[in-house]
């Protein structure tokens, strides 16, 4: 593999740019592996990543219904932070904000990560408490939060409309400076090509379709290419949790839903941090090539059909363009939906499944995107070890019936309300 | 959006409808603790077709069963649920 650098690149002007190899190569299946990683999306790329770098595991398959990165992956709005209040949440969070300063280094390919900030909106004088509240428990364990009075929001987003006649008024707000935005594909492709250097085998365009079992233990998978043997086997396909569980035999904690993302017409700068409202349950920020990317609230009933309905395309935009005017003379281009592995709290399971040498990564409600490096190395660690490791104990599977729930929005146990 | 033919009401839009949970979720109260645990956090979560506990919570409040392909969307049938 050939190593991406201002040198190569001028190298290259010499001879065309037709020295670069392909990123990652399309191998045959082997007849078995140590570890098999079911779902080629961020977190099951970046588990065979840090398996084989940090773990020297490099007998691993990353095995894909369809192309790597088509899933959530490719369906999210690119929002990393790590404000969330709960310690086990915010701990795990900031844990991956930390590798995400550096991905693309250790990756050597440009994830573009962007922290321009992650504003959280106060809307009345509750919410500027939850928000101070907030933000005392991120700074007790060290993790940046600014509280801002509506002036200071107002210098600092300019589009927003903060006067007293807007309909979500604004008090105030919260900042994770060290927030932002990444390029959602390019960490895909990061991690597949800096697995694939590793040895990992890629294969796409196989799909799980049952497990072989012994003895209680499972021994391989069944795919529309064949059997292929493994030692232990992680489950990594947030959206699609359920149904892959069930082909083991388990039931999860998880429904399926249906979360939609617009976009509009690129135009100029305007937005420069990301625009969050909790209380609303709408987010803005712009993309690099200039589009504003919105999103909103899931759909509420389970569907893992990859497109969602007109109800919440009209919700998230009206919320828009309440908070920010301008938005309304800009055209929307195009919507999209992903499907979400709802749990019963809000919080993700990293965790092994009731049958030996069986695992799961889901969970992941809609907030999956951010974690994508702390979760591969979370996974990567119970993966090769056979142990969680001590920041995801917390997200056992277990968790339900001890009544150890981490329920960030503290709505109960509801997939249907995060 | 979806169309859903209210038993009561007739064709309604899908915004008046709120869905509650699957057939098989729901706790009765003479249930053993473990039995209440596994039935109110755990789902078969189906890629197909599953029964599911709907409400025209912005209509008449009634409750209704929907059997509904969660890929296609398509409601293969609606019918009333609980005392009428």
């Amino acid at each position: 593999m050939s190593r991406y650098s201002a040198l190569a690149l001028l190298r290259g002007a010499l001879t065309g740019q037709r020295h670069w190899d392909r990123a990652w190569r399309d191998p045959e299946p082997k007849q078995s592996y140590d570890v098999i990683v079911i779902g080629g999306g961020g977190h099951g790329l970046a588990t065979a990543y840090y398996l084989a770098k940090v773990h020297g595991v490099r007998n691993v398959a990353v095995l894909e219904k369809g192309w790597i990165g088509g899933g959530n992956t490719g369906r999210n709005t690119t929002i990393v932070r790590s404000n969330y209040r709960q310690a086990p949440l915010h701990n795990f969070f900031e844990f991956g904000l930390k590798m995400w300063e550096s991905l693309s280094d250790d990756l050597n390919y440009n994830v573009m990560f962007s922290p321009r900030g992650a504003l959280l909106l106060g809307h009345s004088d509750a919410d500027m408490a939850r928000l101070a509240q907030l933000g005392d428990a991120l700074r007790c364990d060290g993790i940046d939060a600014e509280l801002m009075s509506r002036d200071e929001v107002a210098r600092f987003e300019p589009s927003l409309d903060v006067s007293d006649r807007a309909r979500f008024p604004i008090h105030g707000g919260l900042i994770q400076r060290r927030g932002g935005t990444a390029r959602h594909d390019a960490v895909a492709w990061g991690y597949a090509r800096a697995a694939d250097g590793l040895g990992v085998d890629i294969i796409q365009n196989c799909e799980v379709t049952g497990f072989a079992m012994a003895g209680g233990t499972v021994t391989g998978v069944e795919t529309t290419r064949g059997r292929i043997g493994a030692g232990r086997i992680g489950i990594c396909v947030a959206g699609n949790s359920g149904h892959v569980a069930r082909l083991a035999g388990i039931k999860l904690p998880i429904e399926s839903q249906t979360l939609q993302a617009f976009v509009t017409e690129p135009v100029k700068p305007m937005i420069d941090t990301v625009i969050m409202s909790m209380t609303l349950h709408c987010y803005i920020s712009q993309s690099d090539k200039g589009g504003i990317v919105l999103g909103g609230d899931p759909d509420r009933f389970p569907s893992y059909a990859q497109r969602g309905l007109p109800p919440q395309i009209e919700k998230a935009a009206t919320e828009a363009i309440a908070l920010v005017p301008a938005l309304s003379r800009l055209r929307m281009v195009r919507s999209w939906a992903g499907v979400t592995d709802m749990s019963f709290d809000g919080a993700p399971i990293i965790a092994p499944l009731p049958v030996d040498g069986l695992y799961l990564n889901g969970g992941w409600c809609y907030g999956g995107f951010k974690a994508t490096p702390a979760s591969g190395w979370m996974y990567a660690h119970l993966l090769a070890t056979g142990e969680s490791h001590a920041l995801t104990r917390p997200f056992a599977l277990d968790r339900f019936a001890r009544g150890a729930t981490i329920d960030e929005t503290g709505s109960g146990p509801q997939p249907t309300s995060r | 959006m979806l169309l859903i033919t209210c038993p009561h009401c007739g064709n309604r839009a899908q915004t008046e409808f709120d869905y509650v949970r699957t057939l098989d979720s729901i706790v009765t109260l003479d249930m053993a603790p473990e039995a209440a645990m596994t039935t109110l956090f755990e789902r078969s979560n189906p890629r197909g077709i599953d029964d599911e506990l709907w409400r025209h919570s912005h209509g008449c409040r009634q409750f209704m069963m929907l059997r509904r392909n969660r890929v296609t969307h398509e409601i293969a049938s609606i019918t009333p649920w609980g005392a009428a």
